[in-house]
């Protein structure tokens, strides 16, 4: 394990992956109570167009993604609090449009080659630079100050977004809030794993959380504790065993969620009081 | 449209309901869904204090007339208040303790009994102050008042329908509001939790609280009801007393058609915050509840 510290760049990506763990599975489980999981795969669509405009532009590509992806969440809170109806519809022109204008943008910047996207597509961890570190920490200290502050409130518009306007909660703004701030944790969570596989991070360690914990609170924590495990162990295995840290990460992220969904089965089946919905 | 409050006399006519509090008003309300008219003509003030039920058929509208009344539903024609406020202007939500018709399990994120009964507190609380302990108190006195204080940990996702039904109830009494709105909150109850429901609410309605309730059977509940509104067809077909009504619980100074003002000013208990009647606190005692 020394010499995975002895390294500047596996410090800075280590870091990394232990914000990226906390940040994305917190942001998640508000994210799939409001039944919305695939919201982290939108976004990061929308996202890949913003880092191409950096390129274009030459703009720190994180900047550019964080406010493409930000306008991106806020066009989906609209849509989706229109009408559920053709919801779907205008969610998935909003992905294609977001992934074909990235592709679109980067032919366009002199040099650019789709080559240039794969790190923002699949992650390259071990690639964070000190000053990349900085601004991934601040926004991940950004994103769980926005869910400290506003969770109680965030969670009774999760659960039943009627009930949250019946007790005076600024839905509204809240819905927006969310998405903005799942844009901000899919720009976060970029460099770990890649705008393909961001969701991933939101979605599977609360599915892992689920199966065994009982209470929201404590989903939570189980989540953030997976996905640390995962982002860390991630790295660690793509040191040693030389293979990609996205992928690496994923993969044991899903992992995780079957032992969990075994280990989950067992513990629910010797608890005799509960019925089973 | 609430004017902004005048110190001298107001043109006749012009804020008649100044004097007597009014939880809900709806005047010439008209509600479209999908553009399918939906409800139509109601006409509709509850005053402070009374026990409403809403009676009528599947799909009369009784759902959406109490959702529109919460401004949760835009009216198409017409005007809703509450507590003298336009929806948009209301402000004291804190008044207001709404128990829909059934529980929404979001996205099987697991949450417990007492973390669903907790977030009845939301319109008490601010954002930067953490729970406190009158929160905590609030929440356990709900959760025993539905007899659900032993499954305060579970995960609600793993109650029965019956059982889900009182989480919203208490979740509803927890937040100690002026004015209860239930959608049906008897509907799969089981007869000894409807009996005790009845108790609680007499309790709460002694102390001055509003009820509005929609509901099928009103059961044990029936001796409270002061008021029926039966809907058919999106028309208020009937306002005044309950179909079985028995004169005798019928509170003075409410006329058949249109109640006014009950005669004793009960709006003077101070916002509620005080928490339930030493009744309804006695009738928890008394009531031996097996469930
Ligand atoms: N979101 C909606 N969009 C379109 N139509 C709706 C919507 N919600 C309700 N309706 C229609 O409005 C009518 C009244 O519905 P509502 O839910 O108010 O009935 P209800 O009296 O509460 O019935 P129940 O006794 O079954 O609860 C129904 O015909 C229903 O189809
Ligand atoms: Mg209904």
């Amino acid at each position: 394990m020394i010499e995975l510290f002895a390294l500047d760049f596996m410090r800075y990506a280590l870091a990394a992956a232990v914000l990226v763990g906390l940040t994305a599975p917190a942001v998640g489980t508000f994210i799939v109570q409001r039944r919305l999981a695939l919201l982290g795969d939108g976004i990061g669509h929308v996202a890949l167009t913003g880092v191409a405009l950096g390129f274009l532009t030459g703009t720190a590509p994180v900047l550019t993604a964080v406010v493409v992806a930000a306008l991106g969440a806020v066009a989906i809170e609209l849509v989706r609090a229109r009408g559920r109806t053709s919801g779907d519809v205008a969610l998935a022109l909003l992905f294609y449009g977001g992934l074909a204008g990235g592709v679109m943008l980067i032919y366009l910047t002199p040099g650019g080659s789709t080559a240039s996207l794969n790190t923002y597509l699949f992650g390259a961890i071990t690639s964070v630079t000190g000053a990349d570190l900085w601004v991934i920490a601040l926004l991940a200290v950004l994103v769980l100050g926005v869910l400290a502050v506003f969770g109680r409130e965030l969670f009774v518009l999760c659960q039943d977004e009627e009930v949250a306007r019946a007790a005076g909660l600024p839905t509204r703004f809240l819905g927006l809030l969310i998405a903005v701030v799942a844009a901000v944790t899919v720009v976060v969570a970029m460099r770990a794993v890649g705008l393909l596989l961001v969701s991933a991070l939101m979605v599977v360690p609360v599915a892992t959380g689920q199966q065994l914990a009982r209470s929201f609170r404590a989903t939570m924590a189980l989540a953030m504790l997976f996905g640390v495990l995962a982002t860390v162990g991630g790295l660690t295995s793509s040191f040693y065993l030389d293979v990609p840290s996205g992928a690496a990460i994923v993969l044991l992220a899903l992992a995780g969620f079957a032992v969990a969904l075994t280990v989950g089965r067992f513990v629910r089946r010797s608890r005799p009081r509960e019925s089973t919905i | 449209m609430t004017a902004p409050v005048a110190h001298d006399a107001p043109p006749d006519g012009a804020r008649k309901a100044a004097a007597v509090p009014t939880a809900f008003r709806m005047t010439a309300g008209r509600i479209s869904l999908d553009g399918r008219e939906i409800l139509r003509g109601i006409d509709l003030a509850i005053e402070e204090g009374e026990v409403v039920a809403v009676l009528g058929a599947n799909g009369s509208g009784k759902s959406t007339l109490i959702r529109a009344l919460l401004g949760l539903i835009p009216l198409s024609g017409g005007s809703t208040e509450l507590y003298g406020s336009a929806p948009a202007r209301f402000r004291q939500w804190w008044r207001i303790g709404y128990v829909p018709q059934r529980l929404s399990v979001g996205g099987g994120v697991p949450a417990t009994v007492r973390e669903v009964v907790a977030s009845g507190r939301i319109a008490r609380q601010s954002r930067f102050r953490p729970t406190s302990a009158a929160d905590r108190h609030a929440v356990s006195r709900a959760l025993a008042e539905v007899g659900l204080g032993d499954r305060a940990g579970d995960p609600v996702q793993t109650l029965s329908g019956g059982q889900q039904q009182r989480v919203l109830i208490a979740r509803a009494l927890a937040g100690e509001p002026d004015a209860f709105v239930m959608d049906e909150p008897t509907a799969g109850v089981d007869a000894a939790s409807q009996r005790h429901l009845a108790g609680t609410l007499s309790g709460l309605v002694r102390a001055g609280r509003t009820v509005l309730l929609v509901a099928h059977e009103l059961g044990p509940l029936e001796p409270l009801i002061t008021r029926a509104v039966v809907l058919k067809e999106g028309c208020v077909v009937h306002d005044g007393l309950p179909p079985h009504a028995v004169g005798a619980h019928a509170l003075p100074g409410h006329d058949h058609v249109h109640p006014h003002a009950p005669e004793a000013p009960q709006a003077a208990t101070g916002g509620g915050m005080s928490g339930w009647s030493d009744a309804a606190i006695g009738s928890r005692r008394t009531e031996n509840l097996d469930l």
